[in-house]
């Protein structure tokens, strides 16, 4: 058993996470204490686990026993003790009994070619389960790049048609949380939020929450003054590299990726995530990104700001090419030149003929 | 010897013809890819020298150097001194040629030249206090009085096409009124001319400060208009004789200075005279720039011998020499002195234009600008363009006036 | 006694010469618009965070201009066709300044006098705006603007002039320009010509031992709706020494006195086909 204290505390991580103000934090907690928790059933297709087990690491205290205080989970094949016909069984009671009130969150890619053969669990395809347990859903959450997107399975040449959540449950509003893994306390913000007041966070086009998704890694990245400075590692080792300076021409995909890994740390640890440890980003939340673009190709800027240097008051521009003035030199001289021969040509001309020819 | 205007015949397509051919084209080519691309990847013009040799040179000097219709208009038909009268048409060919190109060359300067047709129509939009408005009105309504003027010519040659009888009925009914009303249109074809070349010079005056003190002078309409004046009379001069150069002998005769190519006396006499004219001008232009410097205590600026003060030296230089060569009676009865006194009064007048535009101009010492090649070749081209131009219509029309003589050797 | 064509031909040419001679005095300044808006600089409080030119960008949707920077910043050297204003950097070692650029919104503005139709003109509240169809892009806007403010899509297909337009598109909607809106210290101010004068000069009077003791633009060039007060000189932070004549006035008083109701140039052709008609009389009766 937590403390109190640690409760709280971890309700209030949890909640400013998500950026909720401190009375409904308050309202969390008094709601949790109060047994309210809602249902949770959370799904496993092509997936490495990953995304589970970032969420068990957090030990300052145990996240595992705050889940299992906070809300009750009721369907985990990873947690479960159960197996078999016992779990499918608990699978479809609690779909039953909780229909239109439980959060479903799916981990992992879901197959699509050759009718989804390619994940079966009980003798269903990923897709049947899908559809099934998620038209009965109050809340889809779709953690880790996996659910989000396709995730690794989906990588060049996707031999299993390997597919997200929103591309399968089209029409739902689904909350995706991708990251490689994603980022706990994402999901345990927008876990709560909807727990206690029943909302879902503000989501951009792709499902994703803004309090978490809206920024580039670029926009908030604490090596972003060496970036606007100019200050760069060239290699891995180099001095640069071992200063901690900007990881930009090492490939990092920072530009490109939202999430917020740069201010929100992983398995509570500060600088536990690519960059912190010194490799560049490599844009696990982004489809475009992850397992696409090599991970050491720079990328463009999206919105470049200026950098940390100033224009002189009379910068020098413009230019004069020396081929253009050796070209009109020429020019110049050939015109000069034919007029001198022209009138020479005249004045002979002129020589034998002085009488009058009129 | 009685003399009139004949199409000189003769092969087009000869050497020189296909060599400025081959120019024109290239010219052509990379036209085409400024228009494709844009500005910047043709020209070397920059934010700090927005414009450059083609506004500089191919409008400003070349207008200048097209003013020899305006010049012996003024001779003929003002000073009513008929004996030049032959020098009319090949001066009006080049002027109409000239301000042609102008207006060519200012279309592919613009940026947004599909706005173009809005300045003359929207006339409610005209911003009365813009130089460049009339500048702009007079050039376009003058390059039309230029063909107007010279529509008789082509005319005269319709008339005779038999062969085409509506387009003789139409050349025989139409030449009569051009001829009645010729006198207002040449009228016209003086007073515009007299306009824009003078607010060519006030162009550059709104750059202020940005002007350097040697050219910024309220006297630059009245230096630009004498200047352009005396280059009118240089460019005759200068196209005359090469025109009979080129034209005055036998297609079948080697070339080689044969009695045939000498101008016979009455031509001689008659550029002669014309030149004089020149020497005012030219005295008059070099006396008021070097008062209104002394006037505005630029003197010493004259004299620094930096780059300015050689520039604005060179030009003065190039005047004087010209008018040199044309004090003597003796040395203006030489055919190849008053060539080489045209050539250098065009020379002398084209500096003017291209220092005060160009190297006056001064955005700031951080800023530079040369033309790049590709923009000299369209320049170039261009220039070979209207050379064509005139071969063509020479050979073809009734503008130049030869010796009877010299029909006979030609059809 | 008839007058010999000779002396009419020196008449006209002496009255054409007197015409477009004379370097007359130019006009009366032209005084400010009752409602004219500006911004005012002031250097003394700039940090150079470039907060305003990044804001500027955006609220214009101007492409970024990272031509010298390998794509990776926003790094305008000076004032372009991407960047409508710039912070730039004074630095002499023992005196330095930053310097935020952009169109100074004249009273007599130099470019609205010189285009053609009008496309660059001073409309609401004084602010010098564009009007991109009536534009020809002759650039003579940018020959005669003496702060060489207006830039030119060189690049483009299909240019067009760009320069500050004190974002009259949000002025529009009750909001300021976004370079004040962002400025974090207020060094960058906007508000009405007259309120921003005041407080100019209250400043200068509050610590006269750190400011240049002048409104630059107050009366400089005729006057301008931007305002700068310094620290340092004007001239090193790029702002000319311009007297109180505006710069287009002398060629407007010059190119007026000529064509003053346009009766030089009917008078001229008047004489001229008087003359030749003369002429030509005295052709047919010889």
């Amino acid at each position: 058993m937590v403390s109190r204290r640690d409760f709280v505390r971890i309700c209030t991580m949890a909640g400013a996470a998500v950026g909720l103000s401190a009375a409904a934090v308050s309202q969390i907690v008094e709601a949790a204490a109060k047994g309210l928790k809602p249902s949770v059933v959370w799904l496993h297709f092509q997936e490495c686990t990953g995304c589970t087990e970032s969420l068990l690491r957090t030990s300052h205290p145990g996240i595992a026993d705050v889940i299992l205080d906070l809300v009750s989970l009721d369907y985990h094949e990873t947690l479960f003790a159960a197996a078999g016909h016992q779990a499918e069984a608990a699978l479809q009671d609690t779909i039953k009994a909780n229909a239109g009130k439980f959060i479903c969150v799916v981990e992992g890619a879901i197959p699509t070619k050759d009718g989804g053969i390619y994940c079966q669990i009980g003798g269903r395809t990923a897709v049947d389960i899908l559809n099934d347990v998620g038209s009965k859903a109050g809340a889809i959450i779709a953690i880790g790049s996996c659910a989000s997107w396709g995730g690794i399975p989906s990588a060049d040449p996707n031999p299993t048609g390997a597919t997200g959540v929103p591309m399968i449950l089209k029409g739902k509003p689904v909350v995706t949380l991708p990251g490689c893994p994603s980022n706990p306390y994402n999901f345990l913000g927008v876990a709560l939020q909807y727990a206690t007041l029943g909302t879902l966070p503000k989501l951009d086009d792709l499902g994703r929450p803004l309090f978490a998704y809206g920024r580039t890694i670029h926009e908030h990245c604490p090596r972003r003054a060496h970036f606007d400075a100019g200050r760069f590692a060239g290699k891995f080792g180099d001095e640069g590299h071992r200063l901690g300076y900007c990881l930009y021409k090492l490939g990092c995909k920072g530009p490109m990726t939202h999430a917020n890994c740069s201010t929100l740390a992983f398995g509570e640890v500060v600088d536990c995530w690519p960059i912190g440890i010194g490799h560049p980003c490599v844009g696990c939340t982004e489809q475009a990104v992850a397992f696409r673009i090599p991970m050491h190709t720079t990328v463009p800027i999206d919105r470049p700001t200026p950098p940390d240097t100033y224009p002189p008051i009379h910068a020098p521009q413009g230019g004069i090419s020396p081929v253009a003035t050796a070209v009109a030199g020429v020019i110049g001289g050939a015109i000069l030149g034919a007029g001198y021969v022209a009138s020479r040509r005249i004045d002979e001309a002129d020589r034998p003929s002085n009488a009058d020819k009129g | 010897m009685s003399a009139r205007a004949y199409a000189v015949g003769g092969p087009i397509l000869t050497r020189p013809f296909k060599v400025l051919l081959a120019l024109f084209g290239l010219g052509g080519v990379l036209i085409l890819f400024r228009f494709a691309t844009g500005l910047g990847r043709i020209t070397a013009m920059n934010d700090g020298y927005p414009w450059g040799l083609w506004i500089a040179f191919d409008v400003v000097t070349g207008t200048a150097l097209a003013c020899g219709g305006y010049s012996v208009a003024l001779l003929v038909y003002v000073m009513n001194k008929g004996k030049y009268h032959p020098l009319v048409r090949p001066a009006v060919l080049t002027s109409a040629l000239g301000y042609t190109l102008a207006g060519f060359g200012v279309a592919l300067d613009i940026g947004r030249w599909w706005n173009i047709w809005r300045v003359p129509l929207f006339f409610w939009r005209w911003n009365l206090d813009s130089v460049l408005l009339e500048v702009a009105l007079c050039i376009t309504s003058y390059m039309f009085v230029l063909w107007i003027e010279l529509s008789p010519a082509f005319l005269e040659r319709a008339e005779q096409q038999t062969g085409v009888p509506w387009l003789a009925r139409f050349a025989a009914r139409t030449r009569p009124i051009v001829e009645k009303a010729l006198l207002w249109i040449i009228a016209l074809g003086i007073l515009l001319p007299t306009m824009h070349q003078s607010s060519l010079g006030a162009l550059m005056l709104i750059a202020g400060p940005r002007l350097h003190p040697l050219w910024n002078t309220g006297w630059l309409p009245l230096l630009f208009l004498m200047s352009c004046i005396a280059m009118g009379y240089a460019a005759v001069v200068f196209e005359s004789t090469l025109s009979r150069l080129a034209f005055g002998r036998a297609p079948d005769l080697k070339v080689r200075p044969t009695s045939d190519t000498v101008p016979s006396t009455s031509d001689r006499a008659m550029l002669a005279s014309l030149s004089q004219a020149m020497v005012p001008l030219g005295t008059g232009y070099v006396l008021l720039r070097l008062i209104d410097l002394a006037g505005r205590g630029q003197l010493p600026a004259l004299f620094a011998f930096d780059f300015y003060s050689v520039m604005a030296l060179l030009e003065l230089a190039l005047f004087m020499l010209a008018i040199g060569l044309l004090l003597r009676d003796s040395d203006r009865q030489k055919p190849g002195t008053l060539f080489k006194a045209a050539m250098l009064f065009m020379l002398a007048g084209s500096l003017y234009r291209f220092d005060t535009y160009l190297v006056a101009f001064q955005p700031g010492a951080h800023w530079s600008y040369f033309p790049s090649v590709t923009e000299i070749l369209v320049t170039v081209g261009l220039i070979a363009g209207e050379i064509l131009a005139y071969i063509l219509i020479v050979k073809l029309f009734p503008i130049l006036t030869l010796e009877k003589r010299d029909v006979a050797y030609h059809h | 006694m008839a007058i010999s064509r000779r002396t009419a031909l020196r008449v006209a040419l002496a009255g054409a010469a007197a015409a477009v001679a004379a370097p007359v005095k130019a006009s009366a300044p032209i005084a400010a618009p009752a409602d004219a808006v500006g911004l005012l600089y002031d250097t003394t409080k700039c940090i150079g965070c470039k907060a305003c030119v990044s804001a500027c960008r955006d609220a214009n949707g101007l492409e970024p201009d990272t031509t010298w920077s390998e794509g990776r910043y926003h790094a305008p050297l000076d004032l372009s066709a991407r960047a409508k204003t710039v912070i730039k950097l004074y630095d002499e070692g023992t005196q330095s300044s930053f310097m935020k650029a952009q169109c100074m919104h004249c009273l007599d503005p130099a470019c609205a006098n010189a285009c053609m139709l009008g496309a660059f003109k001073k409309r609401e509240f004084g602010i010098v705006t564009y009007d991109v169809d009536y534009c020809i892009g002759c650039r003579y806007c940018e020959v005669a603007c003496p702060y060489g403010v207006p830039k030119f899509e060189w690049s483009k297909v299909a240019p067009k002039m760009v320069k500050c337009e004190l974002c009259s598109h949000r002025l529009a909607q009750g909001r300021q320009p976004a370079c004040t809106e962002v400025c974090p210290r207020q060094a960058v101010i906007f508000g009405k010509r007259t309120d921003l004068l005041r407080e100019a000069h209250r400043r200068l009077a509050e610590q006269p031992a750190i400011y240049v003791q002048k409104v630059y633009g107050e009366h400089d060039g005729g006057g301008t709706q931007c305002l700068y007060i310094s620290h340092v000189p004007f001239d090193k932070v790029g702002l000319p020494a311009l007297g109180e004549e505006s710069t287009p006035s002398l060629q407007r008083t010059i190119q007026h006195s000529i064509y003053k109701g346009f009766a030089a140039p009917v008078a001229l052709y008047g004489l001229l086909g008087a003359v030749m008609l003369r002429n030509r009389r005295k052709e047919a009766s010889a």
